[in-house]
């Protein structure tokens, strides 16, 4: 019987380490899966550059806006190396912008909170980089070769993103009084949002056990949460901030810290489509991909334009 | 005050040595415009070979290039750059793998290590 082989040969590889190439065999559910959670990846990191680019026009600083824009570059980068890792799957690029078009695809709930302050680019980058960073460092070691590799290049990239957020949140807390007020308030907003991006508890997520046997996920949801909490709650105390949860503790028999109840109302009401921004994200998805078909037109039309004509030196390139 | 604005598609800003004419016209503009997909390979630095970095999809070579520069390399990663279209990447089956390399695995005195020699003999 060829099935039950390919299965074990399969798991026994996932067991000693051996990493999934694209086109090695795997169970359907493993492609689906894999489908699934590299393209809401990257729906992602896309959808994501629209609340900062909203302060790109608005940073207070030259030095500040650089950052943002490089900031946000990256954003587009990781992307398409995440769009990259998907097609080598067998979906074409064309379907996986679809799903995302058509509301089939989701992404990171995060991205469905307005930043309604310039601080928000500092906690935006503080906690949500900071909780992306944790998710994609466990993530190198995911057995499926391209998104682990795609994983390596992001992570290198991310840590300016978390540290230039942190950044901005040190010199407001070091400001005035308005500027304290307008930290605290952004951490406020952006708190209880960021512990959802690990999803559901373990004990509700129906996704976890499998992909932690095929080691899609090395940690599941509540350890990273629990290390995120861990590792804010020290940085906040830099800044002369709080965390918004008067649950907040130290167990010293855990050494850990113990938190409050996620609010998990909030939390499916805007995976399923009603937060704040979650229609005006979309949008702004759909008009820029509509907006941008001349483009894709033009550049096709060119290039099969000049497939005719004979290379002049000026437009060759050079022999590798 | 009139105002007009031009819209210039990729690549259509004037040379100096220009050679097209009014008349031409783009074929296939009638497509949906898709781009095939390429495969990208950066050399990081002189001295060492190209590695494989991803994918892009892109109009064409040039455009391809340009693209895995903005991409690739916004950390000087890269000093130089191959682009080559997926379709013409041909490779190894997996599923033969076994069968395929096996020839390699029983010739053991290939390896320096096959052959014992006198510790007396230096350099080599």
């Amino acid at each position: 019987m060829q099935l039950p082989d390919h299965e074990n040969t399969f798991q026994h590889k996932i067991d000693v380490e051996i990493k999934v190439e694209p086109k090695d065999w795997m169970p359907e559910a493993y492609r689906k899966t894999l489908v699934r959670q590299i393209s809401q990846h990257a729906h992602s990191e896309i959808v994501g550059m629209l609340p900062e680019g909203n302060w790109i026009s608005r940073a207070p600083s030259l030095k500040r806006k650089a950052i943002l824009i490089a900031k946000v570059q990256d954003e587009a980068g990781h992307g398409l190396y995440l769009y990259s890792a998907c097609e080598t799957l067998g979906t074409t690029r064309e379907e996986t912008i679809n799903d995302l078009h058509s509301a089939k695809a989701k992404y990171s709930s995060i991205f469905n909170y307005p930043t309604l302050t310039w601080a928000d680019m500092g906690a935006v980058g503080w906690l949500v980089d900071g909780a992306a960073i944790l998710n994609q460092v466990m993530l190198c070691r995911t057995s499926y070769g391209p998104y682990a590799r795609a994983m390596v290049r992001i992570c290198k990239e991310e840590s300016f993103h978390q540290r230039q957020g942190f950044d901005i949140l040190l010199t407001l807390s070091r400001g005035t009084a308005v500027q304290k007020e307008m930290c605290q308030d952004a951490i406020n907003r952006w708190w209880w949002p960021s512990l959802m991006m690990f999803g559901p508890k373990d004990s509700e997520s129906t996704n976890t056990d499998q992909s932690m046997k095929w080691k899609i996920k090395r940690k599941t949801n509540d350890e990273l949460r629990q290390q995120f909490v861990d590792m804010c709650a020290e940085q906040v105390r830099i800044l002369n901030m709080i965390l918004p949860d008067k649950d907040l503790k130290w167990n010293a028999t855990t050494q850990h810290y113990d938190f409050g109840e996620i609010e998990w109302n909030e939390f499916w009401n805007v995976v399923k489509g009603n937060g704040p921004c979650n229609k005006q994200r979309l949008e702004a998805r759909r008009k820029a991909h509509e907006e941008g078909e001349w483009v894709r037109e033009a550049a096709a039309a060119y290039a099969e334009k000049r497939k005719t004509k004979p290379q002049t030196p000026k437009g060759a390139l050079a022999a590798a | 005050m009139n105002i007009t604005i031009r819209k210039y598609y990729y690549g259509d800003i004037p040379d100096d040595n220009s050679g097209e004419t009014a008349n031409s016209s783009p074929e296939g503009g009638g497509r949906e415009g898709a781009w095939p997909l390429w495969e990208v390979f950066i050399r990081s630095k002189q001295g060492l070979d190209h590695k494989h970095a991803g994918s892009l999809h892109a109009a064409d070579a040039r455009m391809a290039i340009e693209n895995a520069r903005d991409v690739y390399t916004r950390r000087n990663e890269g000093i130089s750059i191959w682009v080559v279209e997926s379709k013409y990447i041909h490779a190894s089956s997996p599923d033969e793998a076994e069968s395929f390399y096996e020839p390699a695995a029983d010739k053991i005195y290939r390896h320096p290590t096959f052959y014992d020699l006198p510790d007396e003999v230096k350099h080599m």
